[in-house]
């Protein structure tokens, strides 16, 4: 089988799981298409997995209500092995990117890590990933009975509900104790789209000029177009916005439909997280700024001026 | 306590990255030590300055011979020794894993600090796999780290915010920015590193094989319109921008 790891927050399954999915259909590997539902009560979640896999295979736990790397690496690792699973893909999530490499070990397979496509032929599994900041693709193999992947969000179109929906059964784990105690956990939340599903992202960076500009253009012109809010790592480190909202090497990778950066020069780091998006839209006064070579549209002048005119003609 | 270090060598970010036949070529390239390694280095370091009753702090590295130039660097920032274990081939982070976790054991190591991204590969594996193969709990994105006495806590990243931790060691934790901003090694240091030990390990001895191939390479830019409009007017240059956002690229209602 081809053992899928469900991605899910706030009791809704992600949309990288439907990515995931569409990635073994087309991966040529062998088996049925199986997710694996872990937290506490995720009933729903498993609900909406069934209608794209074949089969679910429901983790539902207190154990679970928390992610944690080792007790995740656990579970996926037994199931894998019960499972006889050929391939074992996992989101390209920060959390995923964790535990992944532990569960490779686990069950001594190879790990091809971020991936954005796959192939199979036979026991050969081959996958293109990026390096070097996002400006190399390369091509990697690896063989054996059992793969571990991680899939790189927004590399897979999300997958269409199968024709019947899959048998949904609940599992027993064998969990280990974390060593790890969690002393709190601040979580940042936002009532925009998520950056990770957002078509369209508006993001400031120090050209906006200040925490007040900010709120007033890139969250002004976000929220008239509907669009998600990024930031650029300079901004964050400025403690204008939150570490949630950073895209870049260190941040979120995304690749929404259009991606309008308002004020951002253009760094490798931050090109290396949002390069991929279908367009770029830059503003920035600095007519050198490197952004401008990765742009679509671009217009040379001050983000105070132009975008304010953006807002007043997007409501129109 | 002892800290073992893990070394990278990388382009510098802002290196223009050039591709032949199938693999990236770092000829005539300036490498300098991966910045996140970096900060884990620097970590060891204040961890011992601090109060963290640190006997001892190794850096490894495994890969070609100027790798040496990086240990170095960590030496002249105050690790006490090197151990370079020299190859030209390319192992994928989980294979890796296999001889950060043999020196790891062999060198009675409590903690393993190393960066929580590759800037040349991009991996995040490494951390994580070694702590597996030693069966030790992981902490990546660390940017806060304290020791009281075996207990190491702190805050990391997760995907929806960051939490704070608290994990009795041994243990392995990723370094990044914001953890700490490392030191420039001073010419004192610089001299006194040349004396320090160096150790050169044979490849062999830890019979290690990679389990991923590298097939290619290619360099991918992506042709872009770069349509620009003229922003003397701002006016005029937001509506020219939003109807080509919405006539030509359809990317707004």
């Amino acid at each position: 089988m081809i053992l899928v790891v469900a991605e899910h927050a706030g009791g809704k399954l992600g949309k990288s799981t439907l990515e995931m999915v569409t990635a073994a259909r087309e991966s040529g590997r062998e088996g049925p298409i199986t997710l694996l539902v872990l937290g506490q009560g995720v009933a729903d979640v498993a609900t909406e997995a069934a209608a794209v896999a074949d089969q679910v295979l429901v983790g539902d736990l207190p154990a679970l209500a928390q992610y944690n790397p080792e007790v995740w690496a656990a579970a996926v690792a037994q199931i894998a092995r019960e499972g006889e699973a050929s391939t074992v893909l996992i989101g390209g999530s920060r959390s995923g990117r964790e535990y992944a490499p532990r569960v490779a070990v686990k069950l001594d397979a190879p790990y091809l890590e971020d991936v954005i496509r796959l192939s199979a032929e036979g026991d050969v599994l081959q996958a293109q990933r990026y390096t070097f900041l996002a400006r190399v693709t390369e091509t990697v193999q690896a063989s054996g009975p059992v793969i571990v992947a991680t899939v790189k969000p927004g590399s897979f179109a999300p997958a269409a509900p199968a024709a019947a929906a899959g048998e949904q059964y609940d599992i027993e784990l064998d969990l280990p104790t974390s060593r790890t105690e969690i002393t709190g956990k601040s979580v940042e939340k936002s009532s925009r789209v998520a950056l990770s599903e957002a078509e369209v992202i508006v993001t400031g960076g120090r050209g906006v000029g200040s925490p007040e500009n900010f709120a007033q253009y890139v969250e002004g012109l976000a929220d008239n177009i509907g669009a998600g809010v990024g930031a650029t790592r300079a901004v964050v480190d400025a403690g204008w916005r939150p570490y949630a909202e950073q895209v870049g090497q260190t941040g979120k990778t995304v690749q929404p439909k259009a991606y309008i950066a308002l004020g951002v020069s253009g760094a490798v780091q931050h090109l290396s997280g949002m390069g991929k998006s279908k367009n770029i839209i830059a503003i920035n006064k600095d007519a050198e700024a490197p952004i401008f070579k990765v742009a679509d549209y671009g217009i040379v002048g001050d983000v105070n001026q132009i975008v304010p005119a953006l807002i007043a003609a997007s409501k129109k | 306590m002892k800290i073992l270090t893990l070394v990278r060598q990388v382009p510098d970010a802002e290196a223009r990255v050039k591709v032949s036949g199938d693999r990236v070529d770092l000829d005539g390239t300036t490498l300098v030590i991966d910045g996140m390694d970096e900060y884990g280095v620097e970590e060891a370091l204040r961890l011992r300055e601090g109060d963290g009753n640190v006997e001892e702090i190794v850096a490894l590295a495994v890969g070609p011979k100027k790798v040496e130039d990086a240990l170095r660097t960590a030496l002249a920032m105050g690790v006490d020794r090197a151990i370079h274990i020299e190859t030209d081939e390319r192992f994928d982070a989980v294979s890796l894993s296999k001889i950060v976790a043999q020196v790891a054991q062999s060198e009675g190591t409590d903690l393993i600090l190393l960066g929580g991204q590759e800037a040349d590969w991009d991996s995040q594996a490494l951390g994580a796999a070694s702590a597996e193969r030693l069966g030790w709990p992981q902490l990546t994105w660390t940017n806060e780290l304290k020791v009281e006495g075996d207990t190491l806590s702190g805050r990391h990243d997760v995907d929806d915010g960051n939490e704070g931790f608290k994990v009795t060691l041994p243990a392995v934790i990723t370094a990044q920015q914001g953890l700490n901003e490392p030191r420039y090694p001073t010419l004192p240091n610089i001299m006194k590193a040349k004396k320090k030990e160096l150790r050169k390990d044979e490849l062999g001895s830890y019979d290690v094989q990679p389990a991923v191939k590298y097939l290619g390479a290619e360099i991918q830019t992506r042709a872009r319109l770069n349509r620009m409009i003229d922003g003397k007017d701002p006016q005029a240059a937001a509506e020219q921008l939003l109807d080509l956002l919405r006539n030509e690229a359809k990317v707004l209602a």
